[in-house]
């Protein structure tokens, strides 16, 4: 196949294995999401709900309506920097599922120290310096899994759970004692004032957020797909054995991984209290952590993509919230949703792989034997294959 | 059973030897995966009281083609009789049931628990266990195989030729009438391989039928009572018990070659001698005294029993090729990869040239020209969701020129890619296609040129051809001999001592963890090596 007559038909080949790979990613992350909304739409009509006018409003007040969009838009922001931080972490093989004690506990750091710092050291530099330390806060929390795992192979999944109930915990503890406001109610940290939060945008209500976690996304793309470094993780991800072979330091790696990540999720919790809520009342826990997981494998882990399918979830939540509540349904239904949005995931790719192993049989068996009218064929290693399929 | 076949004699089953109706029969299976034919209507006859050698290249379809038998897949077209009725093997345990057992290739035992509980392992009925009947069914086998251990030590207290007896008792345990081995003479020295022929006669004897698969032909040709020969999934002939019996080692030799082979025979008869008849052994010459690796008192732990290192003294010297030969799994993996730097050491040390290395990462001994072709090339050797460019930078992450300043220079890696893709013969439809999609042969031809380009020094091939077509063997052949008269010295590792012997210029062989000896390459180098592969 080499040589100059050979090329125009192998650059044939590639962009139609190219086209071919993008319409399957498109298929499998596209279609769970619209069999759910179908199967979800009938479970309203059972309700005796109307589903077109649940999903019409939903549309409506997540997107169309002015206030909605925005809303969504401001909610897109910490969903994002979660999103980044988990695909760092998913790319490089490693399961942070201990985003949401990462992310209240940053939270909670940003909103105790945030409104005292203002008045003495002003609101851009109170603003920077939250940031930067609810990222430090976030990365911090990663650093028990991440010795752990790098030192002793310990699994991931099970510490960053631990450590992710622990830093629940500890942001409400912190927020009922040393963060807690002097002004009585119900404990929560002293308010930032509307306008010495993150600043808004075009005069619009949407915060400077978005500007950070969009930032954010579009540097973990560029790192994961242009830099050494993210080739480096993303071998480690793929095959831990054939990092060792490498040279790479797996260690290392797996701490830089966890850090980042953590770092991420840390803004994303400065984010949502110095753009949106000003304090951290007790017991406040979004649990975005794992509602972004099937979010960012449905983007396959691409952090373009991921905006994509973030916008979608914020519309979704923004929007599903006034239009559950008109139709009468449980705002809960739209955890529904989503658990149906996996569900689908699962099947399509199920369905995916087994049809995509034995698509070639209809026509080969059909075909009076490819292997004894040339069996002089050139290409020695052929063969090989169907021992491997064989095991 | 004999109702559907006049012309069957009336005892099949006890004619030991003797033709008449097969005991099972394999009807124009044909079985595909995606993209290849594995088996392409091929038909079989298994008799009682004969050794069937399915004889054929690795890829040939031999391996699918028992699991067929086994009930381990199925095909999609043919059908399989037993006694001249046609049935459905649709799982192993409808195999078994129907009284074929199967030895595979690689160990099913669990190794924590005593031989006979490994035994009485398969479906029972009952809820407790039948010890006492099991004891006896024990002592029966272990009389017919000549077994010497007990039935209460622990499998992995077994070396891998008496597991290997356990694996066929199991196979036998329920009264099976036919034996399949897959490939069991790979992980057996020489005189385990004796030992097996002996107890296969002696299991013929007694009326059972067996299918050994084997891709050596003196195997073939001594163990088989009939030989059939499979190639691209075909079979493309046999060889009756009349002339097996009959005809010269070298005609049979001749005949079947020409069968596994088709035409190729005329362009590869170099590699076929040198892979049938052991070849020239390769006339010692150490032309240089240099020595570039230096090896002494090396130990080191293993995860697996058996392949702890200790007392590890090797030299290789300048343009010299040292062979390590040994049974599977006695501590070569773990030598090559405590050289590569994968693995630590706990003793001794290891020089290349003069500079102390035992401390160095993984990348800094490849950056000094220590190359490591490892023997797990799909699993640790590549990345599969990369593509073929990337897996031959893997070593160069982040070095110029292929990255600058943290940054990916796609044009630079693409176009050495492409280079090595020609100087290799890497069959691939361009440098960007995913790793995963080639075949065996060409995945290892990615990992030969990834390890001998930039200048290496020294080279640690780990089983280099395992798995591969002969002609993709003769490629691998064919570079290291290349980079020994560039004055690489390597380090092969193989379990094929002919492939040592055609290729080494001293041969060392291991046996658990220890260097037994090393023997210079010359006239009965054959015998000597066997004799250190069982010394204690």
């Amino acid at each position: 196949m080499s040589g100059a007559a050979g090329s125009s038909a192998v650059s044939g080949a590639l962009s139609r294995e190219r086209l071919r790979a993008g319409a399957t990613i498109v298929s499998a992350s596209v279609v769970p999401v619209i069999l759910a909304f179908f199967v979800g739409g009938l479970i309203i009509a059972i309700l005796g709900r109307n589903p077109f006018s649940f999903y019409g409003d939903m549309i409506q007040r997540g997107l169309l309506d002015s206030n909605g969009l925005q809303e969504s838009i401001i909610r897109m922001a910490p969903l994002l920097l979660i999103a980044a931080g988990l695909i760092v972490a998913f790319k490089a093989g490693l399961w942070n599922l201990g985003a949401d004690g990462q992310f209240l506990l940053a939270a909670a750091f940003a909103a105790g120290l945030a409104p005292s710092l203002v008045g003495s050291i002003g609101v851009a530099p109170t603003l920077i310096a939250m940031l930067v330390l609810a990222a430090i806060v976030g990365a911090a929390w990663t650093l028990v899994p991440a010795l752990l795992r790098a030192k002793y192979g310990v699994n991931e999944i099970i510490t960053t759970l631990m450590m992710s109930f622990i830093g629940i915990g500890l942001a409400n503890l912190l927020v009922k004692g040393p963060f807690q406001t002097d002004v009585g109610g119900v404990a929560r940290t002293d308010t930032l004032q509307v306008e010495d939060r993150l600043p808004d945008l075009f005069g619009t209500r949407i915060h400077s957020g978005i500007i950070i976690a969009l930032a954010a996304i579009i540097a973990v793309h560029v790192v994961m797909t242009r830099t050494s470094l993210g080739l480096r993780l993303q071998i480690l991800g793929a095959n831990m054995p054939g990092a060792v072979h490498a040279g790479l330091k797996p260690a290392k790696l797996i701490v830089v991984a966890f850090l980042v990540s953590g770092a991420m999720i840390g803004l994303a919790g400065a984010v949502e209290i110095l753009g949106v809520t000003g304090s951290f009342r007790v017991d406040f826990n979004p649990a975005w952590g794992l509602l972004v997981i099937p979010l960012v494998f449905l983007a396959r882990l691409n952090a373009l993509a991921s905006i994509g399918f973030v916008a979608l979830f914020s519309v979704v939540q923004i929007g599903g919230e006034t239009a559950s509540r008109e139709a009468d349904i449980s705002s809960d239904f739209l955890l529904a949703l989503f658990g149906l949005v996996l569900l689908f995931m699962a099947i399509t790719e199920y369905l995916r792989q087994r049809r995509g192993s034995t698509a070639y049989l209809p026509s080969q068996g059909a075909a009076p034997g490819p292997a004894e009218p040339e069996p002089d064929e050139p290409d020695p290693s052929g063969p090989l294959a169907p021992q491997e399929g064989a095991r | 059973m004999s109702e559907n076949d006049p012309e069957t004699a009336p005892n099949a089953r006890a004619g030991a030897g003797s033709p008449g109706a097969p005991l099972v029969a394999l009807r124009g299976i044909t079985k595909s995966f995606p993209g290849v034919l594995a088996n392409d209507r091929v038909s079989l006859d298994i008799r009682a009281g004969e050794t069937h050698a399915l004889l054929g290249e690795n890829g040939a379809g031999k391996s699918t083609l028992i699991s067929i038998l086994s009930g381990m897949l199925s095909p999609d077209d043919g059908e399989i009789e037993v006694e001249g009725r046609s049935l459905k093997i649709s799982s192993p345990a409808d195999a078994l049931e129907l009284g074929i057992g199967t030895v595979y290739q690689h160990l099913t035992l669990v190794p924590t628990l005593t031989v006979l509980e490994n035994l009485m392992m398969g479906p029972a009925p009952e809820l407790r266990l039948p010890f006492n009947a099991a004891q006896s069914r024990f002592d029966e086998l272990s009389q017919l195989l000549g077994v010497d251990f007990s039935s209460d030590v622990l499998v992995r207290d077994l070396v891998l030729g008496q597991q290997q007896q356990v694996e066929i008792m199991k196979a036998l345990w329920r009264d099976s009438r036919v034996l399949i081995l897959d490939e069991p003479t790979s992980m057996l020295t020489p005189q385990g391989v004796a030992e097996l022929g002996e107890e296969l006669k002696r299991l013929k004897v007694g009326g059972l039928a067996i299918v050994f698969i084997t891709h050596k032909l003196h195997e073939a040709i001594e163990l088989g009572d009939r030989v059939s020969v499979l190639r691209r999934g075909v079979k493309v002939g046999s060889i009756e018990p009349a002339e097996l019996r009959s005809g010269s080692t070298e005609e049979l030799t001749e005949a079947i070659v020409g069968l596994i082979f088709g035409e190729q025979v005329n362009r590869l008869e170099e590699s076929l001698e040198l892979k049938l008849e052991g070849g020239e052994p390769r006339a010692p010459r150490r032309a240089s005294s240099e020595v570039l690796l230096e090896i002494s008192g090396v130990a080191a732990d293993s995860d697996r029993a058996g392949g702890s290192l200790s007392e590890i003294d090797l030299t290789v010297h300048r343009g010299e090729v040292v062979g390590v030969a040994g049974v599977d799994g006695n501590g070569q993996k773990e030598l090559a990869e405590v050289l590569a730097g994968q693995r630590g050491i706990t003793a001794g040390r290891i020089k290349l040239e003069d500079r102390e290395i035992d401390s160095l990462a993984v990348s800094e001994r490849q950056q000094l020209g220590l190359r490591y072709v490892t023997d797990d090339r799909l699993g640790e050797g590549t990345v599969r969701d990369l593509d073929v460019a990337l897996n031959l930078v893997l070593k160069r992450i982040g070095q110029a020129p292929f990255w600058s300043g943290g940054r990916i220079n796609r044009d630079e890696i693409d176009a050495m890619a492409e280079r090595l893709v020609e100087e290799y013969d890497i069959r691939t439809p361009s440098v960007r296609t995913r790793i995963g999609t080639l075949s065996g042969g060409n995945v290892q031809k990615v990992v030969l040129a990834r390890e001998l380009s930039f200048e290496p020094r020294i080279v640690v091939f780990n089983k280099p051809t395992y798995g591969l077509d002969l002609r993709t063997a003769q490629f691998v052949h064919e570079q290291i001999r290349r980079q020994s008269e560039l004055g690489v010295g390597s380090l092969l590792i193989s379990t094929e001592l002919d492939e040592l012997i055609a290729l080494s210029d001293r041969i060392a062989v291991m046996s658990r963890g220890r260097l037994m000896g090393i023997v210079e390459n010359g006239p009965s180098v054959q015998e000597r090596v066997g004799e250190l592969m069982v010394a204690l």
